[in-house]
Formats: C-alpha cells, structure tokens, sequence
C-alpha cells in the first residue's frame, strides 16, 4: 500500500497542527459555532446526539495491521471501545471528547492516517472496489489512480468550499464493486479500440433525497488528462452548481437542470482551456504503481484437502462458501471477515477484535486489512492451506458469522440511536430482520439479497440501491419504515421502487418476511431475488405485505 | 484602516464608491453595473480603478476590460460561498491578470492560504480583525500537492 514520503508526513503533521488550533480558538471564543463548523466538518467533526462523532479516512478502505491498532488504542483510550464502519469505507468513532480531537489526530498522524474531507463541503475519501487487485475480473487495478485523486483532492487550493459534498468513486473491474454509478463522479477503467486502457468518466450519480444514476460524459479519456478532466467538471460545479438551497445543491442536480449535453458542453469547454497545463505524467503513475505491486506470493497449486475439509465440517463449509472469495492466484482466497453477527451493530468492531485481526493480517495477509462498502473487512491474500485455522480464530471473534452477501449481511447507517439527522432507529431494525433467520438453511435459500437500511432520507444506509430499501421516517413522532424494492448499486444500477404506504416499527420484520415468501413462491428455478423481482415487477409483492392487514 | 498585501500590514488607500456615490479624484473601486453604465466617465477620470467582483459575476463578459484596472476586489458575502476561488485562479491563469487581487468582506482565517494559492495577494477582512494573527496563516502549510497560481506544477513534478 501506499507510503507516505516526507511531504505527505508533513502536510499531514500540519494539518493536525492547524486543526489544534482551530479548536482552540473556538474554545476560547475566537472563532464563532458558523465559522468552527465547515473548519470541524472538513476534519470529520460532527457534532451528534451523544457527543461528537469523528469520522477517520481510510482511503479507498485500504490499512495497514500497524493503522488498525491505532485505531484499536483510539477506541480504548477516547471512546468507548468500539468504532463504527462506514458505506464509504471509512470509520468513525461516536464518543470522542472536542478537546481530545486534536491529540487523536497527532496520533493518527504517526500511522499515515488523518480525518482530512471525511465531511464537509469538499471532495471526499476516494472510494474503490475491496477486491482491487486480486480478483479474476479486472482490467487494471483502480488503487494508484485513488492514490493519486487523493493527493490531488488534498487541501485543494480551489474546491475546498464547494456547494456540497463531492465523493469520486473508482473501479478496475468488469463487475462494478464501488457503486460508481451513484458517485458524483464515477470512473471506470475501459479499454479502447486502439487497446489503450484509460478512464469511463461518470457524473452526476447520488443517494440521498433526490437518488440518480449517473451518466456517461466521456466514454474514454486518457490517463495523462485524469487530473485535468476531474479539474474541469469540479470547477464548472464550484462555480454554477445551486448554493442557493442546501437540497439541490449537489452535482447531480447541475447535470439534471442543464441537461447532460449542455453539462457535457461546458466540462469539455473548460477542459479545452486547461488540459495540457495539468498533465499527469506517465512516470508519476508508474512511480504511484510501485506501491500497490502484489505482494510476495508463494507458487502453490490450489489445496486438495479444501474440498474435503468443507464436506466433513459443514459449519466450515458454510463459512467457506459464503465467506470467501476466489483469488486471482492458485492456493489463495479472499476472505471476508463479517461484521454483521446478528444481535451485533452492522459495521461495529470492538477494541480488542481490531487488535486481534491486525494480528491475524500479520499472520495470514501480509498485514493488510480492506473496508467493503458494505461494512465488512477482507483479509485479501490468504492463503488456502491456512482457511480452516483462519475460521476457527475468526469464529472465536464472532467474526464468522456466514452470511456475506445474504440477507442478513444487512447494510445499516447508526440511526437515530447515535445520529442527530435520523427520524427512526435502523440497528434494531437489521437486528429484528437477522433474528428472521433461526435457521441458516432459511437464509441460504434466500439466495444473494442486499437489504439495505437508512435512518432517514439522508440515505447513508444506502437503502434506494438495496434489493429490498428499508427508510425510516417520521409519523408524528413515531418510527415508521418505507420499503422499496429492486434497487442495486452495481453494473445493473437501479433505484428501488416504493412498495406502498410505510410500515409500523412492530410490523417492518413481518412485512420484509412476507417478501422473502412472496420471493420463493414466484421464483423460478435458480432465480435470484433481484431477477424475481425485475420479472414480476413489485405487484405480487405489494399484495402479500399489503394483502395481509 | 489598514490591509494586508504581499504578506505585509499596508494602510489601504483605495476607496470602494457606493452606486450612487459622486466620483472623488483618488483611487477608487466600482461594482460591475457601476462600471458598465459609466465605462467612458471613469476612465476619463484618470485615477486608478478597481473593481468589485461578486462570486456570481460573470467574469468572461469583463476579460477585455481587465486592461484598465490595477486591482479585482473579490467580495466575499458568505465565507462558505467558494465561487470566488475560481474566478481568482481564471483571472490569474487565464487571463493573465497581474495587477492586485484582494479578498475582501466576510472571508476567514482559515481561508487566507488557500486563497494566496489561488492568486489572491491582497486581503481586506470585515470587521476588527487582528490583521498581525492573520499574517501566519499565509504560511499555515509548506506542502502543496496541487499546481495552482502560486506554483505552477504539481508536487509530483517537484518531488526529490
């Protein structure tokens, strides 16, 4: 992974520096709460229900066992012992002290991380695919290109106070694992007709209240142009993107009131003027490559006792299937570490587990450790000889419960348990839907569902792109739950469509099981959910759920 | 009343005419509709113009114009407004505006080094500021990833 040389040292050293005395002035009075607040929120700052909330940057959900113990030492001596991961591959701590914020930061500071735009009107942590680089499926890996969107994106002199957040999103791979498609801008690496690999470049794409798919602006642009092209439709945004209301403020709603054409028109107009000023050069990437190279793999062949192994131990075997990935290399597997134990926070790790998965990186992943968007961990170069002990420490963890990718792999913002934005709890919720599973074969069955769950229509549970979207609003007071069907953040992009009147809070788990009876009464042979879904359409479903009261 | 320019404290000596205010003989700065509707007068005034940008102007209607003003004011109305970074950057880099460039109004601290990046050398804050606590904030980082105005290639071409 990438290494910090002095200059990145120092700016972040500075930074913490800088951020140290802003809070010191605001604490004295010097700066008022409007003006402290951009400064906190562009160091991930929010001020929450409970106590501050401080969001870290883990850029393109990449760290190092050496970063997860810092973070395990920040939750055991600034929080209360756990932090919670994020959609955007970050994490975030709930109960930090203002005054403590500043020797959090230094402290980050010694292990390469910071909380630099993890909030704020800003370009946010670069996003990208948690199998980068070792899955089956990728032109090329998408990480020396985050690397360099990041450096880029730090402190930039001219888009630090934007109409509204920006989050840039890159993917190497054939399937789409980032959600570029929901990205204010997305980038796709594509190959051309003349065999030269450069950049698909989408805009406009977004959760939150006003959900939309990105588009396509430029079905190809050069490597040596990413910087300039980025430079282009960022300043086309900071300069007539609406500031006017804070709701249609993003990019995506530029793009919609100009039209993609006239969009389009104006990026390349900017770009005209500024792309051979702002090259990226070649040896650059190259030099950026070097950290992301694979790490030292031993030859083996793939292990000829795993397909015993996961016969004789069908706990294994579960866990195997569901649990772990292939791996581009013989004898090696991508394993997922699950952090959603039903009766558990989704996204949520104790002190005590993030030191012990540091410990098991060293061991068994050359000491890297990846976020999904999702809200899990992958340990991404094990080596399959080393599966069935990995488990069985994993299972001592309660890291092992096997359900990646089913429907109780459950997305989850922290809800109004935690966030002052929220109209209605979401944990509980995916808590009540995992108790639905009493039997795995139940959950299995199921097949690949994403349930996705949000708070309220701020959408950091994602839920317009879950399979079955579960939103909490408010009803005078009370917690109700709007449910939409057929979303997805991958290649087939969608947005779920609403399934009718929202649902009591004693009615939601009910009303989500009747989709799953509806699902495997219609499905055909094989079918997954999400084709069920887009056969039938939402009719039969509405019946069911509706039907009943 | 003082400002400050060049990372120094210099006492400002030009004034910001109001629409309606009569034209005085000394160096003075006007707003864009002001400077429109009274183009052939002001120059005929012979003494140093400024003009007044807001962060909405449309600055690609004034580029045959820069030639006559020695400094763009660069109002600031709302701090978190940052439209005005761009427009410092295009008179800088695109236009090639090499007369003064000052922020001016309701614009803070923690913005002055960002905004010496992207060309501005003047600053004209709102209010009683302690203009000497301003001063080191011209320096608060010595790394900059990005070209812009102040340097003209990025980290990656200057790294050793």
């Amino acid at each position: 992974m990438y290494q910090y040389d002095d200059y990145d040292q120092t700016l972040v050293n500075e930074r913490a520096a800088q951020f140290k005395s802003q809070t010191e002035r605001f604490l004295k009075g010097e700066l008022s709460e409007d003006q402290f607040r951009p400064l906190r929120l562009m160091n991930g700052l929010y001020i929450q229900r409970h106590a501050p909330m401080l969001r870290i940057a883990v850029p393109y959900g990449l760290l190092s066992s050496r970063q997860l113990r810092m973070l395990a030492h920040i939750a055991r001596t600034y929080d209360k012992g756990y932090g919670h991961f994020t959609t955007r591959q970050n994490i975030q701590f709930n109960w930090p002290k203002l005054e403590d914020v500043p020797t959090i930061l230094s402290e980050l500071a010694t292990v390469q991380m910071h909380a630099i735009q993890t909030s704020g009107n800003c370009i946010r942590n670069v996003t990208s695919d948690h199998l980068a680089g070792v899955s089956g499926d990728e032109l090329e890996d998408p990480r020396p290109y985050c690397e360099i969107i990041r450096q880029w994106s730090t402190l930039h002199p001219e888009f630090s106070y934007l109409p509204r957040k920006f989050k840039i999103a890159v993917n190497g791979a054939s399937n789409d694992r980032a959600a570029i498609r929901f990205h204010d801008i997305g980038l796709q690496l594509v190959r051309n007709d003349h065999g030269e690999i450069g950049f698909e470049v989408l805009v406009g794409g977004g959760l939150g209240r006003t959900p939309i798919i990105g588009v396509t602006i430029r079905p190809f642009l050069e490597k040596i142009h990413l910087l300039s092209y980025l430079e282009a439709i960022l300043r086309v945004y900071n300069r007539f993107g609406r500031r006017d209301n804070k709701f249609k403020a993003r990019i995506k709603i530029l793009v919609k009131e100009l039209g993609k054409e006239k969009f389009t028109e104006m990026v390349e107009t900017e770009w005209a003027a500024i792309k051979d000023h702002l090259l990226l050069d070649l040896e650059e990437i190259a030099r950026i490559k070097t950290f992301f190279q694979p790490p030292a793999y031993e030859t083996l062949a793939d292990d000829p006792l795993l397909a015993e192994k996961t016969a004789q131990e069908s706990q294994f075997g579960a866990w195997f299937r569901h649990n772990t990935h292939p791996h581009k290399m013989p004898g090696y597997r991508v394993v997922f570490l699950s952090l959603k134990t039903p009766g558990k926070p989704p996204g949520d790790l104790n002190e005590s587990q993030m030191d012990a998965i540091a410990n098991l990186a060293d061991r068994y992943s050359f000491g890297e450790i990846r976020v999904t968007h999702t809200q899990n961990l992958v340990l991404a170069d094990v080596k399959q000889a080393d599966l069935y002990e990995l488990w069985q420490r994993l299972k001592s963890l309660e890291l092992a419960a096997p359900n990646i990718g089913t429907a109780s792999d459950i997305i989850c913002c922290p809800g109004l348990d935690f966030c002052s934005l929220a109209n209605a709890t979401s944990i509980p919720i995916a808590n009540g839907i995992q108790q639905i599973f009493d039997n795995l074969d139940y959950l299995y069955d199921l097949g690949d569902i994403r349930i996705n769950i949000s708070g309220c229509m701020n959408g950091c549970g994602h839920h317009t792109v879950g399979h079955i979207g579960i939103l909490g609003v408010d009803k005078k007071g009370e917690e109700w739950y709007q449910i939409t069907l057929g979303g997805s953040s991958g290649k087939d992009g969608a947005l779920g469509e609403r399934l009718g009147p929202s649902v009591a809070k004693d009615e939601i788990c009910h009303a989500v099981e009747a989709i799953f009876q509806t699902y495997r009464e219609q499905r055909l042979e094989d079918e997954a959910f999400l084709e069920t879904v887009r056969r039938i359409g939402i009719r039969p479903f509405q019946e069911r759920v509706y039907g009943d009261n | 009343m003082e400002i400050i320019k060049d990372g120094q404290i210099v006492a400002n000596d030009w004034r910001h005419l109001g629409d309606d205010e009569a034209l005085p003989e000394q160096a003075i700065t006007i707003s864009l509709p002001r400077w429109k509707n009274e183009k052939d007068r002001l120059l005929s005034l012979g003494v140093p113009l400024g003009l007044r940008l807001n962060s909405d102007d449309p600055i690609e209607e004034i580029v045959d114009d820069l030639k006559y003003f020695s400094m763009i004011v660069l109002e600031f109305r709302q701090f978190t407004d940052g439209r005005s970074f761009s427009l410092a950057r295009l008179l800088r880099e695109r236009y090639g505006f090499d007369g003064e460039i000052r922020a001016r109004g309701d614009f803070i601290r923690d913005q002055v080094f960002f905004l010496s990046r992207v060309g501005v050398n003047a600053f004209e804050p709102k209010g009683p500021q302690n203009l000497q606590e301003m001063l080191p904030a011209l320096q608060e980082f010595t790394v900059k990833y990005q070209a812009a105005a102040d340097v003209k290639e990025p980290l990656y071409r200057r790294r050793k």
